[in-house]
């Protein structure tokens, strides 16, 4: 990466010994300073990110009150909260939603996303620009204000979505009021909020695959099946697993649009794990138990980081 | 467009000779063209749906028969109501106050940050390389009720120094990684001559460094901009109390009276508050998008 082998050209291996000290002495004095320079980045995530880690981890072993460890029955001192989330029905609900919500939302924007990218990759690269301006505009809107919109186009009473399907003949949706409507409003307005930065990065990796590999396929007289199976996705897989699995970090974790839109209604069905967190640690009172119940994204986030850390050092040394 | 044209003007010669890779490719461009016109219709409805309900009188808005999609009598009225309403031109002033501060801050912290990890090695730095990277991976929803619990310690619950603190874990790590990558692409002869010209470190990174790296700070700080500006986790999580909420959390709670809906209100607030991004989005674009797409590609 960035800092390999950087300071050598500047050190020739010069016999001469007074030189060589003064360098040394360069030398001890840039790593001063470079410590001194990343202080500020170290106080952020140490101070910001790896405490409140440890702590959070901490404070999910404490009873409500915060006077000492949240007792277990079957499960040693301290992982009380643990056990109660894992007897509660709701929790698991949260759980399965979670999943559902994540899986289904990243797997649809990944699809539009890329289709965009594709459509955008085939009209002349002047009027490019002006499109590719236009759709990205949901991903520039704050998702928290956007989403009001959504909210009231899904209104009970005035939803404008259900008028329109009243003009063309389709039955009614309860969009937020029942379970699975809920559910897919949700990702409805993930998909919205998300398939644009899909389609930004499609779009660049679509661009840097070489012209000449179409040239050759053609010639050998590939269809555009083939050329979408065989050239465009390969050269293309390092990007879009990256961009994937960054996207089901996210979406795991998100947040705004849940408490926007349904806030967990109807009956907690629509709870997330970071919603169901803020409801029980902050809205509750239970900062413990909210604690526990953010700690459960941990493992999943951590498996995609690897890969994403993985994909992202690979296509570097690609690029090398 | 122009190309539609020239396709169309070499229509003759495709029922001529084997031209079917060429009408192929015709049918594809319109295939291509009629794809994006309806996904634009539908990605830009929210927001257009929006206006239109924020031009709308209250009445009008109740009024279930009709068509919501059209405005009857367009009025500005509530615009007119939020911009003279001084608990909203508090919400501003707070999202603008943090959101300066906030940037300032990450721009200092990640630049100094990126210069000594692009260029200085030291024990430990291709470790915090890395870890400046997982940290930009970490969601700010995983962290938030132990920081609630930190920020309520130092006494900053309902205040917007308490925001101020805490946004730096969402645009620090990405604006530094980003500028690791933008500072290790400038060749190192750069950095040669200026030693040799007996330059110091800080005029260095003063004169050579952000200048040429003058894009990536861009997008870097466009970045850390519209991260602070639509930060909605935290606000929501440390700030009850109005007088102190940004514009996200501002427009998304108290804007919305008890069980009363004003929707004309709302919308108008929320398009007013989505403004400043899109602005910047609007006049920058290749930037954004430089910022966007940095994250999987530079570092």
């Amino acid at each position: 990466m960035a800092a390999d082998a950087s300071t050598a050209p500047i050190m020739p291996s010069a016999p001469n010994s007074g030189r060589a000290s003064s360098l040394q002495r360069l030398a001890r004095r840039r790593s001063t300073i470079a410590v001194l320079m990343t202080i500020p980045l170290l106080v952020v995530l140490i101070g910001l990110v790896a405490y409140p880690a440890g702590y959070g981890i901490y404070l999910s072993t404490l009873n409500r009150r915060m006077t000492g460890f949240m007792e277990g029955e079957w499960l040693p001192n301290g992982l009380g909260n643990f056990e109660i989330l894992f007897e509660s029905e709701t929790f698991w609900a949260v759980a399965w939603q979670s999943c559902i919500f994540a899986i289904s939302a990243v797997i649809l924007k990944a699809l539009v996303g890329f289709w965009l990218a594709h459509m955008l990759h085939h009209i002349p690269a002047k009027g490019q620009r002006k499109w590719r301006g236009m759709l990205l505009v949901p991903w520039v809107i704050p998702p928290a204000l956007s989403t009001l919109g959504w909210w009231w186009m899904f209104d009970p009473a005035y939803s404008s979505i259900n008028w329109l399907f009243q003009v063309v003949g389709i039955p009614q949706v309860p969009w937020l009021g029942e379970k699975w409507w809920a559910r897919l409003s949700i990702i409805i307005v993930n998909v919205w909020y998300g398939a644009p930065f899909f389609m930004i990065m499609y779009l660049a990796a679509l661009k840097s695959v070489p012209e000449q590999l179409y040239e050759a396929a053609a010639i050998d007289g590939a269809t555009s099946w083939q050329r979408l199976r065989y050239v465009t996705l390969p050269m293309m897989a390092n990007i879009i697993s990256i961009t994937v699995l960054f996207s089901l970090i996210v979406t795991f974790a998100n947040y705004d649009i849940v408490r926007v839109l349904t806030n967990g209604g109807p009956r907690d069905l629509t709870h997330v794990f970071a919603s169901y967190a803020f409801q029980v640690g902050i809205l509750s009172g239970n900062i413990p138990r909210g604690a526990a119940v953010s700690l459960f994204m941990f493992p999943i986030l951590a498996i995609c980081a690897f890969f994403v850390l993985r994909g992202v050092t690979r296509r570097n040394k690609e690029q090398m | 467009m122009s190309a539609t044209v020239a396709t169309n003007r070499d229509m003759p010669s495709l029922y001529g000779k084997a031209g079917s890779l060429r009408s192929e490719r015709r049918w594809a461009l319109v295939w291509a063209y009629i794809s994006l016109i309806i996904s634009a219709i539908i990605l830009l409805t929210p927001p257009v749906y929006m206006l239109i309900t924020s031009l709308k009188t209250s009445a009008e808005i109740a009024d279930q028969k009709g068509n919501p999609w059209i405005v009857r009598n367009p009025t500005l009225e509530n615009y007119w109501e939020l911009i003279t309403n001084s608990l909203f031109q508090g919400f501003f002033i707070n999202s603008v106050i943090v959101t300066l501060v906030v940037v300032a801050l990450t721009m200092v912290i990640s630049i100094l940050a990126a210069f000594a990890l692009a260029r200085m090695r030291f024990w430990g730095s291709q470790v915090l390389a890395t870890g400046v990277f997982l940290t930009y991976l970490v969601p700010d929803t995983l962290l938030f009720i132990p920081l609630y619990q930190i920020v309520g310690g130092l006494g900053l619950l309902n205040s917007i120094w308490g925001l101020v603190l805490v946004y730096p874990t969402l645009t620090v790590p990405f604006c530094t990684w980003i500028m690791i990558g933008y500072f290790a692409s400038i060749p190192k002869e750069l950095d040669e001559a200026a030693l040799i010209d007996g330059a110091t470190w800080p005029q260095m990174l003063l004169k050579i460094f952000v200048p040429v790296a003058l894009p990536g700070i861009i997008a870097a700080t466009i970045f850390a901009f519209t991260v602070s500006w639509a930060a909605f986790v935290y606000p929501t999580a440390f700030i009850t109390t109005p007088d102190q909420m940004p514009l996200t959390i501002g427009v998304v709670s108290q804007l919305v009276r008890g069980d009363v809906f004003v929707w004309g209100q709302i919308t108008a607030g929320a398009l007013l508050a989505a403004l400043p991004p899109v602005i910047v989005y609007a006049f920058l674009m290749d930037y954004y998008i430089a910022g966007l797409t940095a994250g999987a590609t530079k570092g």
